[in-house]
């Protein structure tokens, strides 16, 4: 693994602010310095330097940011449009929002070097409704940032105009799947969309869009005021820069690390004081729920796209939600199971019928009922939605069970052989008496 | 009712979009902050403006979980069920505060303050078990923090987030969805604790990202 050259192990960059007074404000953040620099260069070398510096997307797929940018049809009369995307409602992520209320300039001048980018004049940042706080935050900083001239006709002389709005939704899962995202922008049901044509096409009002994440957007600044060469020196071989990683669950000090890609979990437990005190790792999740499941086994697995990937799961959002030995998975699983069919568009069959079906059979086992041969059943049901779905929600339903089933069988017998489930709730609680044992 | 007031406002929303479909999800908090949940005749108002059928504005309000087509208390109390939230406490809240209030999941108390409803994963895991309070994040619950929060909340006390404002109205905070500020974006904490520890561990340790040209 390579690491920052000064073997700095964690890499504060976008969370640098967050211990601040009043971090949120204009006054602290600085003078959008990145953002002036950009607007003396062409809105392509800007391009340029973003495909250098390696960004990947930070929402979950890390498709190359610059590339994105660059199938923008420049020739295209329509009017070009930038979308945020701070919907974060994928389970165990829990980055973009902390930052857009610590520091919510950084994704507005961040905004402001990709709209300048793509020739974008209007750009909307779409965030999940139930933030309120945060949702403040972005408003503010949006105001603070027009009122400074920062944003409007001709900014700093530069000739260039933008404008933001800030757009909040109103509960769906499956708004933040970037096509479903549009039609919630565009006032109707969050759908997805048939791809093609692709959004750099055709994406809001059939115009050329670029969708991001905050996250990705919000490194931009820095790589236009640094360089993409500082970028790229931190983080691996096809794995560039910094990432927010956030973890949850049974550790000493949940909370957020900012470090190169790359970094093991195994390290990332060790910064958080170890897991609970007297317990263990039992599974966890590399980028929420939507990825499959990992062991003890890939402590050392790098937390880059490749590495995870060749461990079977997915990097995802960097959502690490560690369950120790006290967690039942198989309660685990039907939960996160019961929200996709919650959170099911209801636009195909495969997802819409078969998450149905995957909480009927998980259900049935968890309260010990039911057969072995439920669980073939159970990955029998997950091939007939996998690669069968509309979207990406109906694959990612199947992550947790699939992954489950394979490490973890012996569990799903015990909850049959038993009658039900063998675990004490009380004990993987945070308020579990320090004797309550599973 | 839906006043001229309102109906200005509403245009003013669907006026910040190139297109002013787009302005239907700000617009329909709007009209919950003024009538308390989606009505026939706020649909109608959302519907005129709009240029777009009733119908097309109703389907757009029963697919997204924050409308509500019945009245929400005062004080809109969600408890995180998803799993990471569920198996650190979350389940134990939602079960004593169900007991507690005498309410089922989307019910409201019958002094109308409370209303309770399970939630999916709100973005606050390393604050595990996670509630929210008219969308305000109540970090690091237990159950018995929960019953007197909710408690604080019937009995009128003042209630802040622990990682925000002072908590007000699910109407106030409704109108703040819709694009209109309330001036309390300067209360709170940048971060809560949780947010800041590998910073504060990095700036122990001496680390840092490489020296870049802006620093
Ligand atoms: C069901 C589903 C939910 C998603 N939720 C989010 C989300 O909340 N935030 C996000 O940035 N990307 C989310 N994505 C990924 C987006 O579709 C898209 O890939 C991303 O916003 C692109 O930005 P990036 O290239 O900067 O990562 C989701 C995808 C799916 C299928
Ligand atoms: S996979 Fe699920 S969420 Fe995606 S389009 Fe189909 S029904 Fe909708
Ligand atoms: S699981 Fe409860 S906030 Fe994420």
């Amino acid at each position: 693994m390579t690491t920052a050259p000064n073997q700095s192990v964690l890499t504060p960059v976008l969370t640098k602010n967050w211990g601040d007074e009043q971090s949120w404000k204009l006054s602290a953040y600085g003078d959008y310095a990145a953002a002036k620099k950009a607007f003396g260069m062409q809105p392509d070398d800007v391009i340029t330097a973003v495909k250098d510096s390696g960004l990947r997307g930070r929402g979950g797929a890390g498709f190359p940011t610059g590339m994105k940018w660059s199938f923008i049809p420049q020739d295209n009369p329509k009017p070009k449009y930038l979308v945020v995307n701070a919907d974060e409602s994928e389970p165990g992520t829990c980055k973009d929002i902390p930052l857009m209320m610590a520091n919510p300039h950084v994704l507005v001048e961040g905004v402001i070097i990709s709209s300048y980018a793509i020739r974008a004049n209007k750009a909307f940042i779409y965030i999940r409704g139930e933030v309120l706080h945060v949702i403040r935050r972005v408003q503010a900083a949006v105001a603070e940032a027009h009122a400074a001239g920062h944003l409007g006709k001709d900014i700093h002389g530069s000739g260039y105009d933008l404008d933001i709005v800030v757009h909040a939704g109103a509960g769906a899962y499956i708004c933040g799947e970037e096509t479903a995202l549009l039609e919630g922008l565009e006032g109707r049901r969050g759908q997805p969309r048939l791809r093609p044509p692709f959004p750099a096409v055709a994406g809001l009002y059939a115009s050329p869009t670029v969708i991001n994440n905050v996250e990705s957007i919000a490194s931009v600044p820095s790589i236009i005021a640094n360089g993409a060469d500082w970028f790229s020196s931190m983080g691996t071989e096809k794995s560039k820069g910094f990432g927010i990683f956030s973890l949850s669950g049974h550790v000493a000090k949940p909370g957020q690390y900012e470090a190169p890609l790359g970094i093991t979990l195994r390290k990332l437990i060790e910064l958080a004081g170890g897991m609970r005190a007297g317990h263990e790792l039992k599974f966890w999740t590399p980028g929420g729920s939507s990825t499959p499941l990992l062991t003890a086994e890939h402590l050392d697995v790098p937390l880059d796209f490749e590495g995870v990937g060749e461990a079977g799961s997915m990097l995802g959002t960097r959502a690490l939600q560690l369950f120790d030995e006290t967690t039942c998975v198989v309660r685990a699983v039907l939960r996160w199971t019961e929200f996709y069919k919650h959170e099911s568009c209801g636009k195909c069959t495969p997802c819409r019928e078969g998450t149905w079906w995957l909480t009927q059979t998980l259900s049935r086992l968890e309260q010990g009922q039911g057969s072995a041969e439920d669980l073939d059943l159970l990955v029998d049901q997950c091939d007939n939605i996998l690669g069968r779905s509309f979207c990406a929600l109906g694959d990612g339903a199947t992550s947790p069970i699939t992954s489950s089933i394979q490490y973890f069988r012996e569990e799903y017998l015990a909850h049959l052989e038993q009658g039900g489930c063998p675990f004490d709730p009380e004990a993987s609680t945070v308020f579990a008496t320090a004797g309550a044992k599973a | 009712m839906i006043d001229q007031k309102t109906r200005d406002e509403l245009a003013e929303i669907a006026a910040r979009y190139p297109e002013k479909r787009s302005g239907l999800l700000p617009m329909l908090h709007l009209v919950q902050s003024v009538l308390g949940q989606v009505t026939p005749e706020g649909i109608e108002a959302c519907a005129e403006i709009l240029e777009i059928t009733p119908a097309e504005v109703s389907g757009v309000a029963t697919f997204y979980t924050m409308y509500k087509r019945r009245p929400v208390g005062d004080y809109h109390v969600g408890v995180c069920t998803n799993t990471l939230c569920a198996v650190m406490g979350g389940d134990a809240i939602f079960a004593r505060l169900k007991d507690h209030l005498d309410v089922g999941n989307d019910e409201t108390t019958e002094d109308g303050k409370v209303s309770l409803e399970h939630i999916e994963c709100n973005a606050a895991c390393d604050y595990a078990p996670v509630m929210m309070v008219n969308w305000e994040f109540m970090d690091n619950q237990t159950p018995s923090s929960a019953v007197q929060l909710v408690d604080d909340l019937r009995a009128g006390k003042e209630v802040r987030s622990t990682r925000g404002p002072k908590i007000c109205t699910w109407r106030e905070a409704e109108r703040v969805l819709a694009g209109f500020s309330d001036g309390l974006v300067d209360e709170g904490p940048a971060a809560g604790e949780a947010s800041l520890v590998g910073l504060k561990l990095a700036a122990d340790k001496g680390w840092t990202a490489p020296k870049g040209a802006d620093q």
